[in-house]
């Protein structure tokens, strides 16, 4: 063999074993992972669906029409798409157990992006998961709120009709964008109302390099296509006649904007007492406060109590100052009678869900009804 | 050292396994041998995955070196040939294992992967070039490697459970008694190498 056809010898065989490696790889690959249709049935046959074998059942089933929530969009890493699968599929994975308490892991709940379809399926999912849908809305009107807060209002698809309760969220896709290579879904709460059957309202705050909300305060545009899965969450007004002590800031006014705005088309907003506070550091990052205090004189019963941490002075502020938990606990003391049963409703960020139920919590209220949007 | 015509497949079997055990005569696969034998479960795993690629590797190996390296005198080439051939065979196997057993899949966990960088896999696939073996020979060679390998980290990690327990002083707690005692485990091995030996 001379030196010429030897020195290509030698790329040629490692290329040619790596290739027929390869084939046999995915010719296995091809057999192996041949499922054919697997049967799942859904909480104990109240629907049945065929779907494609060998994918997670998170994908198998939104293929079919059904969206368990997932806001990493089925890489494990954020827990939320969890299901009780009654069938035997073998232990728990490693990947799962972190995002798995120990009374899931014993009533058999596992993340559904983790479950790979293989054989016939009996698994329970949320009733309400069933009124999920896709939409391919259109945004019809965004506007500035505040500095950092933008209103989207989506009209949903021509027919198409959505129904939900207060409190719920749904999830809002930004395409891929600049360095962002794929589709990113996030979580917002609603803050339309239901009686609006075929729009959606999110608020959606600027978050410092946050994905979806740099593509809505930068790029999203009126007339531009959107896609929006939902209703998902269980935040909602419970019905009993307690007072409702509803605490939010920033974007965390969308639920209660929904549920106030549902109370009063539904004219039960004076059906019980509810008091609504809400913090922001300076007036700029107060909105909808014509709309509130007009509520707040209109209706007995319903208390709008604003709240400046570091009001400016050309903010010419005579209402309540400090952080909100300051004025949530003073006016738990003094204004609220103590006797009456009360229900938290809390919207925000983490750290003042925190700090809003340790106040609530001193002041005796009892913890099982303080309600909290976990997603905000 | 060309064709071994010393060895029946009888002795090879039992040499591969004893005399000239791959771990404790040739120190190889050291790393997984230390790391995994903490655990008796674990390493009977990973012992049991090491045994059936080593079977399906040497035997796939020698075709490749018989059937492709050697007619196209690429022979230098075997290091990077043998090294792609174990780890398409370890893929295919974990493919292989995730449909048909779920329990089995989950017991080799993280260690079949592992697999493709364990060096007694490609020692013994190297060994069956440098001694010439057949295919049968190969094939046996690889499976007394591979129960060798298996016995050698059972007897250490049962080992171990003592040493763990034993009043070991402190700056040899961990790896400094583990090394000591595969030292004495060597040593014990070689008592059999007056029996017979591969090399």
């Amino acid at each position: 063999m001379n030196t010429i056809p030897a020195l290509f010898a030698a790329p040629v065989a490692v290329g040619v074993i790596s290739a027929v490696l390869a084939a046999l790889i995915s010719i296995t690959d091809r057999i192996v992972n041949n499922y054919g249709d697997i049967d799942v049935s859904i909480n104990g046959g109240k629907k049945s669906l065929e779907i494609k074998g060998g994918q997670p059942l998170l994908f198998g089933l939104a293929e079919q029409g059904i969206f368990i929530p997932s806001a990493c969009g089925g890489r494990g890493s954020c827990g939320a798409c969890k299901v009780k699968v009654h069938s035997d599929i073998g232990p728990i994975m490693p990947t799962e157990l972190p995002f798995l308490t120990k009374e899931e892991i014993s009533d058999n709940t596992r993340l559904s992006c983790q479950v790979k379809l293989k054989q016939n399926l009996d698994i329970e999912i949320p009733e309400e998961l069933f009124n999920v849908r896709d939409y391919l809305g259109t945004i019809e009107r965004i506007r500035a709120v505040t500095h950092d807060i933008k209103e989207v209002y989506v009209k949903l698809p021509d027919g198409e009709e959505v129904n939900y309760v207060s409190g719920q969220y749904g999830q809002f896709e930004a395409p891929a964008y600049d360095t962002i290579k794929t589709p990113t879904m996030r979580a917002y709460s609603m803050s339309s109302p239901p009686s609006d059957k075929t729009h959606l309202e999110f608020l959606i705050r600027l978050v410092p390099g946050g994905i979806v909300t740099t593509y809505v305060h930068t790029l999203l545009q009126e007339g531009q296509k959107i896609r929006v899965v939902g209703p998902f969450g269980d935040f909602h007004v419970r019905d009993t006649d307690a007072a409702m002590i509803c605490v939010a800031g920033g974007s965390g006014m969308a639920p209660f904007k929904s549920i106030f705005q549902d109370r009063v088309d539904n004219g039960t907003i004076n059906d019980r007492d509810i008091w609504y506070f809400f913090g922001a550091r300076t007036k700029k990052d107060v909105f909808y406060l014509d709309w509130l205090t007009q509520l707040d004189r209109d209706n007995e019963r319903f208390h709008f109590v604003p709240a400046l941490s570091e009001p400016q002075p050309e903010d010419n502020w005579d209402g309540p100052t400090g952080l909100i938990t300051e004025v949530l606990g003073h006016y738990l003391v003094e204004k609220i009678p103590a006797e009456q049963a009360k229900e938290g409703y809390l919207c925000g960020s983490p750290g003042m869900l925190d700090a809003c139920m340790a106040v609530m919590q001193a002041k005796n209220m009892n913890p099982e009804k303080i309600y909290f949007d976990k997603f905000a | 050292m060309n064709a071994t015509p010393l060895l029946n497949p009888f002795s090879l079997f039992f040499a591969s396994i004893f005399t000239s055990n791959i771990l404790l005569a040739n120190f190889l696969g050291m790393c997984s041998f230390i790391s995994i034998s903490k655990d008796s479960k674990s390493s009977n795993g990973l012992g049991f995955a090491v045994t059936v690629v080593l079977v399906i590797t040497s035997a796939v190996n020698w075709a490749v070196l018989h059937y492709v390296l050697i007619p196209l005198q690429l022979e230098y080439l075997r290091y990077i040939v043998f090294i792609i051939t174990i780890a398409a065979t370890v893929q295919i196997l974990e493919m292989i294992i995730d449909r048909v057993s779920q329990a089995l899949y989950m017991s080799l966990g993280i260690f079949l992967p592992l697999i493709t960088v364990n060096c007694a896999i490609l020692g013994v696939s190297l060994f069956i070039d440098i001694r010439t073996y057949s295919f049968t020979q190969s094939v046996i060679f690889g499976l007394g490697s591979g129960l060798g390998w298996w016995l050698a980290i059972m007897a250490l990690s049962a080992i171990r459970k003592k040493t763990d327990k034993a009043p070991v002083p402190a700056g040899l707690k961990g790896p400094g008694i583990t090394m000591i005692t595969i030292g004495f485990m060597a040593m014990a091995f070689m008592g059999f190498s007056g029996m017979l030996q591969v090399q």
